[in-house]
C-alpha cells in the first residue's frame, strides 16, 4: 500500500520521468528541448531567460494567459479527483465540459437580465449541465451496475456531437460559431486584462478558488465526503455500514460532472465570448485525469497540477512559433499519466533499493 | 541414516516485516501420512508453499528423494511428484471438470484431445473411487465434489507426494471420515501425504508422525500413537489451553427475533433459502451448524438487509424488518460480525476512528447535520480502543490496513457492542485468528448473552457451535433440519443433520 | 435494392475495423487485462499505414496498403506492449494506463506529422484499398450483389479472423490456457502456467490486430491520417466486445450492428424522412446505440471474472 507521504515525490518522480522522454523524443526527431522548456518557463512565470537584462525580459501576458488556461484545466481535475474519491473513473470530464460550455452559451444568448442576474445563472446552468452529463453514467452505474468507463466515453462523442448541433441551432450561429454573448453573461474584466498585458484573464479565477474550498469542505468535513470516501475504498463495508451506495454513485458523478461544467463555463463566458463548433476533443477532461492522479485527489494536489498543466497547455502558441509541434505538450501529459499509473512499480523500485540497502547494511 | 523421500532442512523465508519461518525442518517419509500443524499464521501454508514452488526461501535447503532440488516454480515441483491441494479451491467455476484437471498438462498437441484427457479422468476417479463426473461444470458441483477435483487434478500429474492444505474446513463430518479413508489409500500405495492443519481430532485419527509450528518457529516432531490431544494443543499454542469456554447456563428469555417460511436467492439467482423458520431468544446463543454453501451467507444478509428477501418474514420484537433499510436495521438494534471483515466490515484505507464511527457517523454528537465532528469521533475511538483493548501502532490514527487480523476483529466486536443490540450476528467471528483472539471473541460473546442479548453464531467449524452455543440449528439446503441442544447432541449425530440424512426438532 | 445491397456492402465496410479491433480486445480480456487503448492502438496503426502508403505506393504499386497495414499492425503490437508491461508488471490501473496510452497516441503520431509533413496530418496518398467484385462469388444472385460486389478484401480478412479466433480459444491448448488466465489466474499459476506469459500474449495479440485494424480503417475510409481518423472506433469496438459477450462469434454480429449504425449519417440523405434531420444526430447514434446496448446487456455480462483485476503473485 503507498504511503500517503511519498505521493508527492511520486508525482514529482512521474513529471520528471514524462520531462526526460519528451525530450528523448524532442531530440530523436530534430528538436531542441531546451527551447521547450524556455517556452514553458516563459509561458508560467512570464520571463523570457534568452531576453536577461534586455527588454521584453517580462511579460504578464503570458502570465495571465497561463492562469486563465489553468482555471478549466483545475475544475476538470477537481471534477475527476471527486469521482476518484468515490472509487469512480470519471472519463467523462470531456463531455461534460462541453455540455457545460453549451448550457452558459444558450443562456448567455437566449437571456437578456441584468449582470448581476445574467452571469450567476450562466455560471450556474453550467455546472447543471455538466451535472446531468456526469449524473447519467452515475445513474445507469448504479442501477444497472453498468461500468462507468464505456459509457463516459460514449457520453463524450455523443456530446461532442449534440454540442455542435445546439450551438449551430442558436439563434444568429453560422457553422463554426455562435454570434456573441451578453456582455452581461461574460467573466471578461477589462481591469484584470490591463494588468496583463491584454490577456484574456478574467474573473473566473474567483470561481476556481470557491471551487477549491468546496472540493475540501465536501470531501473532507461533511458525512455526505465520509460516505463518499467509505464507497470509494471499499463499497461493500460501505453498504454494510448503511451507506446507500447507488445513490452516493450517482450524486457524486453529478457533484463531479458540476465541477466540469465549471470549467465549460470559464471557457465560454471567460476566455471567448462565443460558443464554438468543435472538431475534436480539447483535452481538458484527459488533462483533468493527469491532474488529478497527479494532485493525489486533494484540493491542494489538484490546485498544483492544474497549474502545470495550463502551464503545458499555455505555452503551445510560443512553442508552435518556435517550430516545437505543440503535440509535445498532449505528449508531456499522457506520459505524466502513464507515470502516475505506474506509481506502484515505481513504489516497488523504491522498496527494493531500500531492501538492497538495509541488506547490505545488515551484512556490514 | 533413515531415507526420506522429502526434507526440507533449516528453511528461513521472509516477508516484509515479518518471518514466516524461521528455521523450519520437516522430514516426511513415504507411505506416511504427516499432519502439519499450527496455529493460523504458523507459518503452515509459507512452508508448504515454499515446497511447492511459490516461494522461494532466503535460506536452507530441501532435499526430494534424497537429492538437492531447487523448486522455482509449481512446474518443477510436479515434476518432482510433488501435488498441492489447496485450501482455497483453484478451480474455474464455469470450467468443466475435465478442462480443471488438464489445464497446464493437456493431451494432443496444438489441438487439445479431449476425447483421452475424459477417458483419464474416468479411469483415475474410478480407481480411488472419487465419483466425479468429468463433465459437469464446477459451479454445479457441491464443494465436497469440487475438493475431489482437486485431489484428481492431483492425481492426473502422478503425484507421488500430496499435500492437503485444511481440506477439512469445508466438509461434514461423514464426508472428512471418507477424505481419510482416500487419505490412508494413498498411504498404502506409497504415495505420502502432508495433512496441513489445526485440527487436533483429524490428526490424531488420520496421521502418523506430526510437525508443529508456532510462530513461524519449528517446534518438534512427534508421533501421533505416542501422543495426546492435550499435549499436541500445548506444543501449538506454547502454553495449557482450555478449549471449553467458560460460562454459565444460559437464563433464555422470550423470543425477539422469529423468522417464518424465508425464501432467499443467492448470488446465481437460485434459491439458497426455501422456507426457513427459527426463533431467537433473548439471553441465549444460537449457533447455526452446517456445511458452507448450505445458506448460512444469505440468512446472515437476509437479517442484516444485504440481500433481498423473496418471501417470508423476519419479525424484530414482534415488528416486520424485511422492509427496513440496512441503516434503520441497525439503529434497531441488529449489529453484525461479518465472516470476511476484511471485505465487508472495514475500510481497510481508513483510519481506526473513522472505521469505528461506521454506523454512527451520523449521529449526534458525532455530526451536526451535514458537518462531522473530528474532536468527537476521535474521543469515540479512544473509548472504544481502550475498552477493547484494541492494539495498534499509532492509536485511533493507525490506518486499519497496518493492523493485525487480531486487533481488526477486536475493533469490529468493539463498534458492533457498543451499538447496544438487540441481536447481533457473528458469522464465523474467529476465522482465521489465533487462539488468544478466538478466546477473547468467545467471551464477549458469552457476556453478551449475560446481558440479555441474543445471539446468532454462524459457524462451519463444529467443535465452536458445540463449545459457544446454547443451543444449536442446523441448517441444510436453506432449511433448518435439526433444533438440538449441544448437551443433548453429538458431532455424529450433527453430521447426519448437515447431510439431510436426518432431521430433529425440539418440542 | 441498389440501395439496399449498397447499405449493407458499406455496414460490412465499416463493421471491419470494429470486428477487427474487437476481436483484439477478445484476446486481452479473456487474459485478463481490459485494453482500453485499443483506440490509441487504432491511432498509432493507422498513422504508421497512413504514413507508409504515400511515400511507396508510386514504387510498390497495389502490394503497398497490404504492406502498409501489416506495418500497421507491427507498430500496434509494439504500442501495446507498454499497456501489458504497465499493467501487468507494473501493476497499474489498467484503465488509467489506457487512458494515457490514448493520449499518447494521438500526441505522437500528430507530433511526427509535423515533423514529417509539416502539417497536423499526413500526406494525402492516390489511393489506398480498392474496391473489387471478387470472381464468380459477386455472380451469385442477390447474395453477390450483398456480400461479394464492390467489397474490400479487408472484410474478409475479418471474417477469416473470426473464424480462427473462435477455432482457437474453443479447441486449442493456448485458447483453454488463455481463458483460464482470465478467470482465475491464481488456478493457471498453481498448475505450472505462467499467467504473465498468457497476459502478455493476449495483449500483444490485441495490438496487433488493433494496429491491423487502424491501418484498415484510414486506408479504406479515408484519404490521410488525421487527429480524427479513428474518432472512437476504437471504443465503439470496445462495445461490440461487450455486446458480443466475449465471443468471437457474438463480435461478429455486434461489429455489423455497429458498422451499420455509422453509415446511417451517410445514408439520411437520401431518405427523405431522415433528410430533414441533422446530420450530428446520425454522428451520434453509433454511441448513443452503444449505451443502449450495454445497459440492455447489462443485466447478463458474462465477461472474465479476473478482467481488470490486480493479479500480484507475492500476494497469493
Amino acid at each position: 500500500m503507498l504511503k500517503k507521504r511519498s505521493h508527492l515525490t511520486l508525482s514529482l518522480i512521474a513529471i520528471l520521468l514524462s520531462f526526460v522522454v519528451a525530450s528523448v523524443v524532442m531530440l530523436i526527431s530534430g528538436i531542441s528541448p531546451l527551447s521547450f522548456f524556455l517556452s514553458l518557463i516563459r509561458t508560467m512565470t512570464g520571463m523570457n531567460l534568452r531576453a536577461i537584462g534586455k527588454e521584453g525580459f517580462f511579460n504578464a501576458r503570458y502570465l495571465g494567459e497561463f492562469i486563465q488556461m489553468a482555471m478549466p484545466i483545475i475544475l476538470t481535475g477537481l471534477s475527476v479527483g471527486f469521482a476518484f474519491r468515490t472509487g469512480l473513473f470519471n472519463i467523462g470530464a470531456e463531455g461534460q465540459v462541453i455540455m457545460g460550455s453549451v448550457g452558459a452559451v444558450a443562456v448567455g444568448i437566449l437571456f437578456k437580465l441584468p449582470f448581476y442576474i445574467h452571469l450567476p445563472l450562466a455560471i450556474f446552468v453550467a455546472a447543471l449541465c455538466g451535472a446531468l452529463w456526469g449524473w447519467i453514467p452515475g445513474y445507469f452505474k448504479a442501477k444497472f451496475g453498468v461500468h462507468e468507463v464505456v459509457v463516459t466515453i460514449m457520453m463524450n462523442y455523443t456530446a461532442l456531437y449534440l454540442g455542435n448541433f445546439i450551438i449551430k441551432a442558436l439563434p444568429g450561429s453560422d457553422n463554426q460559431k455562435t454570434v456573441k454573448l451578453a456582455a452581461t453573461s461574460l467573466l471578461h474584466s477589462k481591469f484584470l486584462r490591463q494588468l496583463t498585458g491584454n490577456s484574456r484573464l478574467h474573473w473566473g479565477f474567483i470561481v476556481v478558488i470557491i471551487a477549491l474550498f468546496v472540493y475540501h469542505f465536501i470531501i473532507e468535513k461533511t458525512t455526505f465526503g465520509y460516505e463518499l470516501r467509505a464507497v470509494g475504498f471499499n463499497k461493500d463495508a460501505a453498504e454494510y455500514g448503511g451507506i446507500k451506495v447507488s445513490s452516493r454513485i450517482a450524486y457524486s458523478m453529478a457533484i463531479a460532472g458540476a465541477f466540469a461544467g465549471l470549467a465549460g463555463a470559464m471557457l465560454t463566458l471567460g476566455t471567448f465570448d462565443y460558443g464554438r463548433v468543435i472538431g475534436t476533443f480539447e483535452n481538458y477532461g484527459f488533462d483533468g485525469i493527469a491532474v488529478a492522479l497527479l494532485g493525489g485527489n486533494t484540493a491542494f494536489g489538484i490546485f498544483f497540477g492544474g497549474l502545470l498543466f495550463g502551464g503545458l497547455k499555455s505555452s503551445q502558441t510560443l512553442m508552435q512559433a518556435s517550430g516545437i509541434p505543440l503535440e509535445i505538450a498532449i505528449i508531456v501529459s499522457a506520459l505524466i499519466i502513464l507515470f502516475v499509473a505506474m506509481k506502484n512499480g515505481i513504489d516497488l523500485v523504491f522498496e527494493w533499493m531500500d531492501a538492497r540497502k538495509r541488506s547490505k547494511d545488515e551484512s556490514h | 541414516m533413515e531415507q526420506f523421500i522429502v526434507e526440507m532442512r533449516n528453511i528461513t523465508k521472509r516477508f516484509p516485516g515479518i518471518i514466516a519461518n524461521a528455521n523450519v525442518t520437516l522430514q516426511l517419509k513415504k507411505g506416511e501420512i504427516h499432519a502439519l500443524l499450527g496455529e493460523n499464521g504458523a507459518g503452515k501454508s509459507t512452508l508448504m508453499s515454499v515446497l511447492f514452488g511459490f516461494y522461494q526461501p532466503e535460506e536452507g535447503e530441501i532435499f526430494v528423494r534424497g537429492e538437492k532440488v531447487d523448486i522455482k516454480s509449481p512446474n518443477i515441483a510436479y515434476e518432482l511428484g510433488i501435488g498441492m491441494v489447496h485450501q482455497h479451491f483453484q478451480l474455474i467455476d464455469n470450467f468443466t471438470v475435465v478442462e480443471n484437471i488438464i489445464l497446464g498438462d493437456e493431451p494432443g498437441g496444438i489441438l487439445i484431445d479431449y476425447d483421452k484427457a475424459r477417458k483419464q479422468v474416468k479411469e483415475l476417479s474410478l480407481q480411488y473411487g472419487l465419483g466425479v463426473d468429468p463433465d459437469s461444470k464446477i459451479e454445479d458441483i457441491s464443494v465436497g465434489m469440487q475438493q475431489r477435483v482437486e485431489i484428481l487434478k492431483v492425481l492426473y500429474r502422478k503425484a507421488e507426494i500430496i499435500i492437503l492444505d485444511e481440506p477439512t474446513a469445508v466438509l461434514t463430518p461423514q464426508e472428512i471420515d471418507e477424505l481419510i479413508g482416500i487419505m490412508k489409500n494413498f498411504a498404502a500405495e506409497g504415495k505420502s501425504v502432508i495433512l496441513i492443519t489445526h485440527k487436533l481430532k483429524e490428526i490424531i485419527a488420520s496421521a502418523d508422525r506430526v510437525t508443529v509450528l508456532r510462530q513461524g518457529k519449528y517446534i518438534g516432531t512427534v508421533n501421533v500413537k505416542d501422543t495426546t490431544e492435550g499435549e499436541l494443543a500445548e506444543l501449538m499454542v506454547g502454553r495449557e489451553v482450555n478449549f471449553d469456554v467458560d460460562k454459565a447456563p444460559a437464563q433464555p428469555g422470550e423470543d425477539v427475533m422469529v423468522i417464518k417460511d424465508l425464501w432467499v436467492k443467492d448470488q446465481r439467482k437460485l434459491d439458497a433459502l426455501k422456507g426457513l423458520n427459527l426463533h431467537l431468544r433473548r439471553g441465549e446463543i444460537l449457533g447455526i451448524a452446517g456445511v458452507d454453501g448450505n445458506g448460512q451467507q444469505e440468512l446472515v444478509e437476509a437479517v442484516t438487509g444485504l440481500r433481498k428477501v423473496e418471501k417470508g418474514d423476519i419479525i424484530l420484537q414482534g415488528k416486520s424488518i424485511i422492509n427496513d433499510s440496512i441503516r434503520e436495521r441497525i439503529t434497531k438494534g441488529i449489529a453484525y460480525i461479518p465472516e470476511d471483515r476484511q471485505r465487508r466490515a472495514l475500510v481497510m484505507d481508513f483510519r481506526l476512528d473513522e472505521n469505528i464511527v461506521l454506523k454512527t457517523y451520523e449521529n449526534e454528537p458525532l455530526s451536526h447535520g451535514l458537518l462531522l465532528d473530528e474532536v468527537e469521533i476521535k474521543k469515540k475511538g479512544k473509548r472504544i480502543i481502550d475498552e477493547f483493548d484494541v492494539r495498534s501502532s499509532e492509536g485511533i490514527d493507525t490506518i486499519v490496513r497496518n493492523m493485525s487480523g487480531g486487533n481488526q476483529q477486536k475493533a469490529i466486536i468493539g463498534r458492533e457492542v457498543d451499538l447496544d443490540p438487540l441481536v447481533m450476528v457473528a458469522s464465523q467471528p474467529s476465522r482465521g485468528l489465533d487462539v488468544g483472539a478466538i478466546e477473547y471473541v468467545h467471551k464477549r460473546l458469552v457476556e453478551l448473552r449475560d446481558q440479555g442479548k441474543a445471539v446468532l453464531l454462524v459457524s462451519f467449524e463444529l467443535d465452536e457451535i458445540m463449545s459457544v452455543s446454547d443451543r444449536i440449528n442446523v441448517i441444510y439446503q436453506g432449511r433448518i433440519t435439526g433444533d438440538v441442544l449441544p448437551e443433548e447432541t453429538t458431532v455424529q449425530e450433527l453430521g447426519l443433520m448437515m447431510s439431510g440424512s436426518k432431521e430433529v426438532t425440539l418440542a | 435494392m441498389n440501395l439496399i445491397s449498397s447499405i449493407v456492402t458499406l455496414s460490412l465496410i465499416y463493421a471491419t475495423p470494429i470486428i477487427i479491433t474487437a476481436l483484439g480486445g477478445l484476446y486481452s480480456e479473456r487474459s485478463g487485462i481490459v485494453n482500453i487503448a485499443l483506440e490509441g492502438i487504432m491511432v498509432i496503426g493507422a498513422f504508421v499505414a497512413a504514413t507508409f502508403t504515400p511515400l511507396n505506393e508510386a514504387a510498390l504499386g497495389g502490394w503497398t496498403p497490404w504492406i502498409a497495414i501489416l506495418l500497421g499492425a507491427l507498430a500496434g503490437g509494439l504500442y501495446s506492449l507498454i499497456h501489458a508491461f504497465v499493467s501487468i508488471d507494473l501493476q497499474a490501473n489498467q484503465v488509467i494506463s489506457g487512458t494515457a496510452l490514448n493520449m499518447l497516441a494521438i500526441g505522437i503520431s500528430v507530433y511526427f506529422c509535423q515533423i514529417f509533413f509539416n502539417q497536423q496530418r499526413t500526406q494525402t496518398f492516390s489511393r489506398g484499398f480498392v474496391k473489387t467484385n471478387v470472381p464468380l462469388f459477386s455472380k451469385i444472385p442477390i447474395i453477390g450483389d450483398l456480400f461479394f460486389k464492390r467489397m474490400y478484401y479487408t472484410f474478409y480478412l475479418a471474417l477469416l479472423l473470426v473464424i480462427v479466433t473462435a477455432f482457437i480459444l474453443r479447441k486449442t491448448r493456448f485458447g483453454l490456457r488463455l481463458r483460464a488466465s482470465g478467470e482465475h489466474p491464481s488456478a493457471v499459476d498453481s498448475l505450472g502456467v505462467s499467467v504473465r506469459k498468457m497476459r502478455y500474449t493476449g495483449v500483444l495479440i490485441s495490438g496487433l490486430l488493433a494496429g491491423l485494424s487502424g491501418g484498415i480503417m484510414v486506408l479504406t475510409q479515408a484519404t490521410q491520417f488525421t487527429a480524427g481518423s479513428i474518432h472512437g472506433v476504437g471504443f465503439i469496438s470496445l462495445a461490440a466486445l461487450i455486446f458480443g459477450r466475449w465471443n468471437a462469434w457474438g463480435v461478429l454480429g455486434a461489429g455489423v450492428f455497429f458498422g451499420f449504425s455509422q453509415i446511417f449519417a451517410i445514408f439520411s440523405k437520401d431518405i427523405p424522412i431522415l433528410a430533414k434531420v441533422p446530420a450530428e444526430i446520425f454522428h451520434a447514434l453509433p454511441y448513443i446505440l452503444t449505451i443502449i446496448a450495454i445497459l440492455l446487456f447489462s443485466r447478463r455480462s458474462a465477461g472474465p471474472k479476473a478482467a481488470g483485476e490486480l493479479y500480484d503473485v507475492s500476494k497469493r
